[in-house]
């Protein structure tokens, strides 16, 4: 309890900065509308013979790969209190171990609900219309929410161990950017090489989009080539990927965080 | 009573390579403020870190108001403040934004951290900032908004790492100003610094360390005089030197040194100022005009060579630097 109320003064903090430096949220959500934008007018003809067109597809990519990018901006705030002392000074401090690095990832959790509000409501402007109904799109949105969270410990990680700000920033999104596109997010993976196509389906990001489509109401028609479990079972199989990757780097965070030093 | 107690701490970093602590003790009396005197390197932040309970040992034993730091980390944070060598607070949020947020990690109430804030805002002359974020502030008052930060719970036992490297004149002067005024509140103080005239003016007693062990204690007197005191350098017109170092001689009383090149001759005195006085009076009688005179205190690297016989790595390391980099440029 006492570790919680500790790490909600730290979300609070971050929720300080964000009114103390409004660029940051602006930036935040200009980049995923922008994204929004780009490949609904750039792409939106490829999917003529999508139902539904191109758009209802595409924002399930989108929402998955903005809340991916989660993993970067944890490192590198993470990594930035490092370089700055911040993290010396928490650690001098009577609070739990914990209290820090799950402060930052409910923060950064709450920062993707209003990103995601942002982008649903672009999407909606330019075409989105789930089809599944309130309580399934409500799924859909927590299941993001989720996934976000769970990438968040994985940056918490990465910036406890890098310590430097900007190379984890770049050394994080070469890693998710691809990520993000070696799958069927943007475009069916079955115009990918075969090595490749394996790849795409049982990428977390893949999984959870197609998780996200079927919540939305719309037929995954990007991927399900190779007939495998992730791509049968998008839903299971996200969740399996969430619980694992909280499972391994919750406890590594932490305790990375205790032994810290600059 | 000791606040601070540190026996034969050794810790190691990259895998055994650097030896860090080399067996360094130190122990620090109630009340009383400890100035860790040392170069980069020697051993002086590791020390704190360890005990404030940041950093591990690899071995040894240390208590922090008689708290074991590695068996109950928990407890002497409770009692300890620290304030490091850069400003660790927020820079994007406010002065008081920070102090609340601290306030409220010591587990204050709202109410109780508002009012510290604003308290510790007044003591430390913050008051017209607080609402400025902290990236608008100057140098010194980061550091004293950090140190602010530190004594949010009143702590028992300050550790201040450098608490003025890297700050103007000016944000030194006022910076040992406020840790004056902290120990006279009677708080314990473990301060580490790059400079003797810092330790000078804030501590009680003086350890130099070196290579991660403590090679001198006692009061900034005792290390100044086996130091050998203040030292006469003057620099003449080389028709001048041979009557000159016979002036120095006679009143110094002691055999002073000559550095042909540079035409400099250097002699320790007892008396400084007398002694300049006196030297200026008969150098006038006998026509001597110098072209440079002057009194030097003993530096911390001259502690250095008169301790361990060696000059500071550091110091070493950065003029060689210098040097590289101006035969770069050539």
């Amino acid at each position: 309890m006492r570790a919680l109320q500790d790490a909600l003064i730290i979300t609070k903090r971050q929720l300080l900065q964000l009114t103390r430096v409004p660029e940051v949220l602006i930036f935040n959500t200009i980049q995923p509308v922008m994204f929004v934008l780009l490949f609904r007018y750039v792409f939106g003809g490829l999917g003529a013979n999508i139902p539904g067109g191109y758009v209802q597809l595409l924002m399930p990519g989108i929402f998955v790969q903005t809340v991916t990018f989660t993993l970067a901006a944890t490192a590198q705030g993470l990594a930035q209190d490092m370089e700055k002392g911040l993290i010396d000074r928490f650690r001098s401090l009577p609070i739990a171990r914990s209290a820090v690095v799950m402060g930052r990832t409910l923060g950064d959790g709450l920062l993707n609900i209003v990103v995601l509000i942002v982008m649903g409501l672009t999407g909606y402007l330019v075409g989105w219309r789930p089809t599944s109904g309130a309580l399934k799109i409500t799924l859909g949105f927590l299941m993001l929410l989720f996934f976000g969270y769970a990438l968040s410990w994985v940056g918490v990680f990465a910036g406890l161990v890098s310590k430097d700000a900007r190379v984890v920033a770049n050394v994080s999104f070469l890693f998710t950017f691809p990520l993000t596109f070696l799958s069927n997010a943007f475009a069916s993976t079955t115009s990918m090489p075969r090595p490749l196509q394996y790849f795409a389906e049982w990428n977390p990001v893949s999984t959870m989009v197609a998780a996200v489509r079927q919540l939305y109401g719309f037929k995954n028609v990007f991927g399900a080539t190779a007939n495998s479990y992730p791509s049968k079972h998008p839903i299971t199989m996200s969740l399996v990927y969430m619980v694992v990757l909280m499972a391994i780097f919750a406890p590594l965070s932490v305790r990375k965080y205790k032994n810290s030093s600059k | 009573m000791k606040s601070i107690v540190a026996e034969d701490l050794k810790k190691t970093y990259r895998n055994g390579q650097v030896k860090a602590l080399d067996g360094l003790s130190l122990d620090v009396e109630e009340g009383t403020v400890l100035g860790i005197l040392g170069p980069n390197g020697s051993g002086k932040t590791t020390t704190v870190r360890i005990l404030a309970t940041l950093l591990q040992p690899d071995s040894g034993h240390a208590t922090v108001g008689g708290i074991d730091v590695v068996k109950n980390p928990k407890a002497v944070r409770e009692i300890i403040g620290l304030s490091g060598q850069y400003a660790a607070v927020d820079e994007t949020l406010t002065g008081w934004d920070n102090l609340v947020m601290f306030g409220r990690l010591y587990h204050l109430s709202a109410a109780q951290a508002n009012a510290r804030a604003t308290e510790l805002l007044e003591q430390f002359s913050l008051t017209d900032a607080a609402r400025r974020p902290i990236k608008t502030f100057s140098g010194g008052m980061r550091r004293r908004l950090d140190l602010a930060a530190s004594l949010i719970i009143r702590p028992k036992v300050l550790f201040l790492d450098e608490p003025t490297t890297g700050l103007d004149p000016r944000g030194r002067m006022e910076m040992w100003g406020v840790i004056e005024e902290l120990v006279k509140e009677g708080v314990t103080l473990l301060l580490t610094t790059q400079y003797l005239d810092e330790a000078d003016q804030l501590a009680d007693d003086i350890a130099v360390i070196d290579r991660g062990q403590v090679i001198a204690r006692g009061t900034s007197d005792a290390l100044k005089s086996q130091v050998g005191g203040e030292r006469l350098e003057l620099v003449v017109a080389e028709s001048d030197i041979s009557s000159a170092q016979e002036i120095i001689n006679r009143l110094t009383h002691s055999a002073s040194t000559l550095d042909v090149g540079l035409r400099k001759i250097s002699a320790p005195v007892a008396n400084g100022s007398q002694s300049l006085i006196e030297v200026i009076r008969e150098f006038d009688t006998a026509k001597i005009h110098p072209l440079d005179l002057a009194l030097k205190r003993p530096s911390l690297d001259d502690v250095f060579m008169a301790l361990t016989g060696h000059v500071a790595e550091e110091a070493v390391a950065e003029t060689n630097e210098k040097k590289r980099k101006r035969g770069g440029k050539k």
